[in-house]
């Protein structure tokens, strides 16, 4: 690639970060937490955005980043007071810089709002004309020589012979590092050049102070028509000479000796000896770029990802190689057992190291919430609070990845449906700014999600009324209140009387919670009325990896997510009751539980057809609570790794993904949720069993 | 060159042709990835029986179809001197058992005649056209449609 | 010529292409993130040739690093070039009084940088 290609998509990478540092230091000056540090951090990302972007010729956004940084500058330095209302206008600048970033990376035009660049422009109290003004006369100021000779010819219009210039450094010009002899070589590029030293300031030697400038110049420079190029190069040190340019037509008429070329300048021998007694062998130290044990390092999540099925087939071919060897006939006492096994801990903390590489925190999702929530508030008229918990929860990319979508939905929910207006609120008794709560946490080896708010909560009697209108159940089914909650989820349910323009865009809640479940997760929501909602959304801590029980069925093997197991037992036949035409229910401890047999469910051939001759294993199903599946034994239970199996072929229900079993064969991982669902479909005609699954 | 020889010159193409219920078919070679035995598949509930299974293709669960059941001629009774075609078609690759696989040719666009209407309507989805070569005639299959055609699929699983 | 070059920007983005400018010149480059970081690059590091130098930055900005640099020893006398915007002649001022031998106005083009370069050193 194109280095400067390389370099803009590293700018943007950057611009990412920068947004979010500035997002999160204008929130915690919102919160009214922020110190300097923090006003300095926002200052610096905007500074850094801009300076970028000017390379790669954004102008745009480089116009808008200067007025953003310009009012920042002034909060950081005290001028202007960081009131609620000015830290309002910068997060709202803040979403527009952003926009152009975005407008930037994919070279659009944005069509600029001017609304918040004139609040910002106000807030600095200056116009760009009056800004330019002063950095013009400050501009000004620094070309001007010291000594201006006033004797000179006014009319500059007609090119000059010559240039004579009398150049006398100061010793601060020395402890700036600049060079007299650079400068002079500089001189020389404009044209033909007379240089004459005038060492008649030099003391004697044992006087002599390195650090003072004991040395002048004269010198004559024909050939170059104007004197800003001379100023040009006496720019850097004009504070720091006596500079006199003045043209000169007649001859020198003192002989003035050409320095040679190769020549260093008799000043700075001198002070060459002092540097050389200093200067240590320059042997080069070469640092590595990346050495400090606690620096982090940046990889292509690529690599990262080429890694973790590298090891995902370790795994796969160690399980083929152990079966192999037991097959063999080798006693699992022998040193080649023994080997192996400690394979197979090795690889499983390989695994582990691996993925851990790929975790991340949500904070990533989360980061974008408070923009949308921002956003939602303005366009419905609400005010609303967003709180953040348990951002640093961490989750493999995979699941990060399809977070986004089902986040973004649910806090739209929140907000259209759930919040009230603030006149609601009050005369409910309730502040007029609702809040709306987005957490994170590792629970029983999964990570729950939660977006709940202090609204409304659900209508229930509204939600009952709309399910039957739709058919969507029966008018004589008795549902707890939950299940009433969990009707919105279903397909082509919507109690807005119009579907707003925010949360209806022709994705319902039912394509959420489909998505999410196909990720092996679930979605359920639970509310008190005129208190609040919440949707409550777990997922596996990986979509590469899963805890699976390998069952068999006939003469077929499933995987059954350990996640959704609740225990596995051997039925009597006793305990197997029919149940209406077609329904069969397990007696587990008292509890009636409604028997599914896997081999009949997928019409696996050979199957035991008599539940009570094989395993049954209990799972729990959402939405429905305990199922029982009959399947004909157990065979055990391993870590796979999750093959998708939607990618070459399509859905099919009740089967979530494949697998490679150590045999190397294809094994189908079972989507509990799924089979349930599917059974329930078939049984659908029996509302007896309905009632039954109710109770 | 003729302009005529030109046109032509730009329209071959090469395909692998293989047989399946004593009929000869060929592919475009640009979409085969690979040619392998075949293994016992593991079978998927309530699909098609056409779709003979899923097999493991170096880590890759790969859904492997029966032409001649696809072509509505009944399964083919497999055995390990059977071929699996490894076709790649868009974003899917898929597999196709055959019962041999016979040549690569190469086929210019004047010898590719399109599909007669006498023919049974399903299979005109996935039949590019009949080339004839020698005496022989090779039904071209559409890659594409064949495996795009397995979304369409969907419908029957729904009504199971 | 090649020079020993340290570098030191928070932004990934100018390190990055000051990297590219210079390298693509001939020059060996190091880098660091930051005042702080920059001190620890240099005293590693020993005599460089030429340090460029941002101003805002985290930590320890570029006033302060020049002062650090100019009170040390070894770089004492090695040129410092400061990168700044246009609209910025106070701080470029204050840069200077704090040490700095010259300036970079950013955005820079390779052209100008090397010419810079050239200004102050040898």
């Amino acid at each position: 690639m194109d280095p400067m290609e390389a370099i803009k998509q590293t700018y943007f990478q950057e611009c990412d970060e920068l947004l979010l540092a500035m997002e999160e230091g204008l929130i915690s000056m919102e919160n009214g937490e922020a110190d300097g540090e923090v006003i300095n951090a926002v200052f610096r990302a905007v500074h850094s955005i801009k300076g970028g972007g000017g390379a790669f010729g954004f102008e745009a956004l480089v116009g808008f980043a200067h007025t953003f940084e310009t009012v920042l500058d002034m909060v950081r330095s005290g001028t202007l007071a960081a009131s609620g209302d000015v830290v309002k206008v910068l997060l709202r600048a803040g979403d527009k810089l952003a926009d152009f970033v975005a407008a930037a990376r994919n070279g659009s035009e944005l069509v600029t709002d001017t609304d918040v660049e004139a609040e910002l422009t106000n807030l600095s109290g200056a116009t760009d004309e009056a800004e330019k003004a002063a950095a013009a006369e400050m501009e000004s100021l620094q070309f001007t020589p010291v000594h201006v000779d006033l004797d000179d010819e006014p009319a500059p219009q007609r090119p000059a012979d010559a240039w004579k210039i009398r150049f006398a450094p100061h010793a601060d010009l020395y402890a700036k590092a600049n060079e007299p002899f650079l400068l002079i070589r500089e001189l020389r590029t404009l044209g033909e050049t007379e240089v004459g030293a005038d060492v008649s300031g030099i003391p004697e030697l044992a006087s002599i102070d390195p650090e003072q400038s004991y040395l002048s110049w004269d010198i004559v420079l024909r050939g170059c028509p104007n004197r800003a190029a001379i100023e040009e190069v006496f720019e850097f040190v004009s504070g720091d000479c006596e500079l006199d340019i003045q043209e000169e037509l007649p001859k020198p008429t003192v002989d003035i000796p050409v320095l040679p070329d190769e020549a260093q300048p008799a000043g700075t021998v001198i002070v060459q000896v002092e540097k050389e007694q200093i200067e240590k062998k320059s042997a080069a130290v070469q640092l590595p770029t990346e050495n400090a044990p606690k620096q982090t390092i940046r990889v292509d999540l690529d690599k990262v990802d080429r890694l973790v099925n590298i090891v995902g087939e370790l795994v796969i071919t160690q399980a083929m190689l152990t079966q192999r060897v037991m097959e063999c006939g080798q006693a699992r006492t022998t040193a080649v057992a023994a080997g192996l096994n400690e394979l197979e801990h090795l690889l499983r903390e390989l695994q582990e190291g691996v993925m851990a590489i790929r975790t991340q925190p949500v904070k990533s999702v989360f980061q974008r919430m408070p923009r949308l929530v921002r956003e939602l508030a303005a366009q419905t008229n609400k005010q609303v609070h967003l709180v953040l918990e348990g951002e640093a929860t961490e989750v493999d990319k995979t699941v990060i990845e399809r977070l986004g979508e089902p986040l973004t939905h649910m806090i739209r929910n929140a907000i259209d449906h759930g919040l009230e207006s603030a006149e609601e609120r009050i005369a409910a008794g309730k502040p007029a700014e609702g809040t709306v709560t987005l957490s994170a946490e590792h629970r029983g080896g999964r990570i729950v999600i939660e977006v709940s708010d202090d609204g409304r909560g659900i209508d229930r009697s509204r939600v009952r009324h709309k399910a039957i209108e739709k058919g969507l159940i029966s008018p004589s089914a008795t549902l707890s209140d939950e299940e009433t909650d969990n009707l919105i989820f279903l397909p082509g349910f919507s109690t807005a009387n119009q579907v707003s323009n925010i949360s209806g865009r022709g994705v319902g809640l039912d394509v959420v919670r489909r998505n999410i479940v196909d990720l092996g997760g679930r979605i359920v929501t639970s509310s008190t009325v005129r208190k609040g909602s919440r949707f409550s959304l777990t997922l596996p801590l990986t979509l590469a990896v899963l805890d699976g029980m390998i069952v068999a069925a006939g003469d077929q093997t499933f995987v059954l997510p350990l996640s959704h197991i609740v225990e596995s037992l051997l039925p009597k036949a006793s305990d197997v009751r029919p149940f209406g035409s077609q329904g069969r229910l397990l007696n587990v401890r008292g509890v009636y539980v409604p028997l599914v047999s896997v081999g009949e469910l997928l019409s696996v051939q050979r199957s035991l057809s008599d539940p009570a001759a094989g395993v049954v294993i209990l799972v729990e199903s959402e939405g429905i609570g305990r199922v029982a599946l009959a399947v004909d034994a157990i065979v055990g239970q391993r870590q796979v790794v999750i093959k998708s199996f939607e990618s070459n072929f399509h859905h099919i229900a009740g089967i979530a993904a494949a697998t490679i079993l150590g045999d190397g064969r294809v094994a189908l991982i079972l989507d509990i949720d799924g089979l349930v669902a599917r059974c329930r479909e078939a049984a659908n005609r029996s509302t007896e069993l309905q009632q039954a699954i109710g109770a | 060159m003729s302009p005529n020889e030109q046109e032509s010159a730009h329209d071959r193409r090469q395909y692998i042709t293989f047989l399946a219920t004593g009929q000869e078919f060929a592919a475009d070679i640009m979409a085969i990835r690979e040619i392998r035995g075949w293994t016992d598949t593991t079978a998927l509930p309530h699909v098609p029986d056409y779709v003979r299974g899923v097999i493991n293709l170096r880590g890759m669960v790969l859904p492997v179809i029966d032409l001649k059941a696809r072509l509505g001629l009944g399964l083919t009774e497999a055995t390990p001197k059977h071929v699996i075609i490894v076709v790649n078609s868009g974003e899917r690759t898929i597999g196709l058992l055959v019962d041999a696989v016979s040549d690569i040719l190469t086929v210019t666009s004047a010898e590719i005649q399109s599909v007669p209407d006498v023919v049974r309507e399903s299979q005109n989805e996935y039949v590019e056209g009949i080339a004839v070569l020698d005496g022989r005639m090779v039904t071209l299959l559409a890659m594409t449609k064949l495996t795009s055609s397995l979304s369409v699929e969907k419908t029957m699983d729904q009504a199971a | 010529m090649s020079k020993k070059i340290l570098t030191v920007d928070d932004s990934r983005t100018i390190r990055d292409m000051l990297k590219l400018a210079l390298s693509d010149a001939g020059h060996t480059v190091i880098q660091a993130e930051d005042g702080v970081r920059g001190v620890e690059v240099l005293e590693a590091a020993g005599l460089v040739d030429v340090i460029i130098t941002d101003i805002n930055m985290p930590r320890m900005d570029g006033y302060g690093f020049i002062e650090h640099v100019r009170s040390g020893t070894s770089n004492r006398a090695t040129p410092i070039l400061v990168l700044t915007t246009e609209s910025e002649p106070a701080k470029k001022l204050r840069a200077r009084n704090a040490g700095a031998t010259g300036w970079i106005v950013k955005p820079f083009n390779p052209d100008k940088l090397l010419a810079a370069i050239r200004r102050v050193s040898p």
